[in-house]
């Protein structure tokens, strides 16, 4: 009968763990159900040049990145100086999806092309998503997202919002190298 | 961070709040210059309809659909979650991305696909987390049958322990003196 005190205070303190636990996790990211699935196939217009198509089956036996953005994206705009940093070491190809919601009128592509002239272009290829369609297949919500894909096309890392450098040194690094073995 | 990441759509609620908050605030400066506040709450409300703008316009320009799609699609749409505005379904979420994924499933029932069809092109790209009803699998035993299990554990044991006290009472009965005792403090009140 004593025992039984103790029960209460045992869930007590389960509750308490899932809820530590709760507070650390970040709600707005979602884990994607498409890590280590094959990445969807995708054949986009090339953003300074509109005639000329580029497909994801282009990268076929290399490790590269996709990376989402749009200059109607403020925490893209805090990321770019940190990919234009990166691409300077050319470890691994990094792909831009330009990508534009329908209701948005704007001109993205013109606009796209003077981002990346005045803040510099990290991308080895720039394309133009101009219906987000590239994008939803993607399951990209929160822009920046940026996928590592292996040479066999499959994705092995997701990151949602900025590719902070300790993101990049910690795990996307680390995985180039470990892809490319 | 995730502040940053949230999207205008989502963001113009917290706007309206801290227009209003600003407005009541404890400025003196202000209030001595209601004329100037006027002018900047009016002005600030001119931009917030800017903002609004493309939307209506948006609205406007869309052609008139079949009532029988949008009723389907409507119905669809409410069990699936708006990823930007979490707290949204995308039947209701003003966030762009739901009206483009609202386009991507008009277009879908229009090629025939069936509401389980459509539901797994969700998932397979956004994870059970779009489905506001999450299916029973390994993953969700706890949060579909975890509140059973406390409801059947917690009675299992307040009937023991009720249980254990009526064995208790019935173990110990009254002694003729205490029972006398008992009975003329009842008959006292």
């Amino acid at each position: 009968m004593k025992k039984l005190v103790f029960v209460p205070l045992a869930l007590f303190a389960v509750l308490v763990a899932f809820l530590l636990i709760g507070l650390r996790r970040d709600p707005r990211e979602v884990p994607s159900p498409l890590i280590n699935k094959a990445a969807p196939a995708f054949q986009l217009p090339q953003l300074q040049d509109p005639a000329k198509t580029f497909s994801a089956q282009d990268m076929r036996g290399k490790v590269w990145l996709v990376n989402f953005w749009g200059t109607w994206c403020i925490a893209c705009r805090e990321e770019h100086p940190w990919l234009v940093e990166y691409a300077k070491a050319n470890a691994v190809p990094i792909v831009g999806v330009d990508y534009k919601y329908s209701s948005d009128t704007s001109d993205e592509r013109a606009a796209a092309i003077r981002w990346l002239a005045e803040l510099g272009n990290p991308y080895s290829m720039t394309v133009y998503d101009a219906d987000g369609r590239t994008s939803i297949d993607f399951g990209v919500y929160g822009a920046p997202e940026t996928f590592l894909i292996d040479k066999q096309g499959v994705i092995r890392f997701k990151q949602i919002g900025p590719l902070t450098p300790e993101v990049w040194q910690n795990k996307v690094l680390p995985l180039v190298k470990q892809l490319n073995q | 961070m995730t502040a940053r990441r949230t999207n205008s759509e989502c963001l113009r609620v917290s706007f309206v709040s801290l227009w209003l908050n600003s407005s009541i605030g404890h400025s003196p400066q202000r209030h001595r210059e209601p004329q100037r506040r006027t002018k900047i709450l009016l002005s600030i409300a001119a931009l917030l309809g800017l903002g609004f703008l493309p939307a209506v316009h948006a609205q406007v320009a869309r052609p008139i659909e079949d009532p029988a799609i949008e009723a389907r699609m409507k119905h669809l749409t409410k069990e699936l979650r708006c990823l930007v505005c979490q707290n949204e379904t995308l039947a209701d979420s003003q966030a762009p991305l739901a009206e483009d994924l609202r386009r991507e499933i008009r277009e879908q029932i229009k090629a025939g696909k069936s509401d389980s069809e459509i539901l797994a092109y969700a998932t397979q790209r956004y994870g059970d987390f779009v489905l506001y009803n999450p299916p029973v699998k390994a993953t969700t035993y706890l949060l579909w049958f975890g509140p059973f299990v406390l409801l059947i554990g917690g009675t299992a044991l307040l009937y023991r322990y009720v249980k254990r006290r009526r064995d208790l009472i019935e173990a110990e009965p009254l002694t003729v003196e205490e029972r006398q005792r008992a009975e003329k403090l009842l008959k006292e009140m």
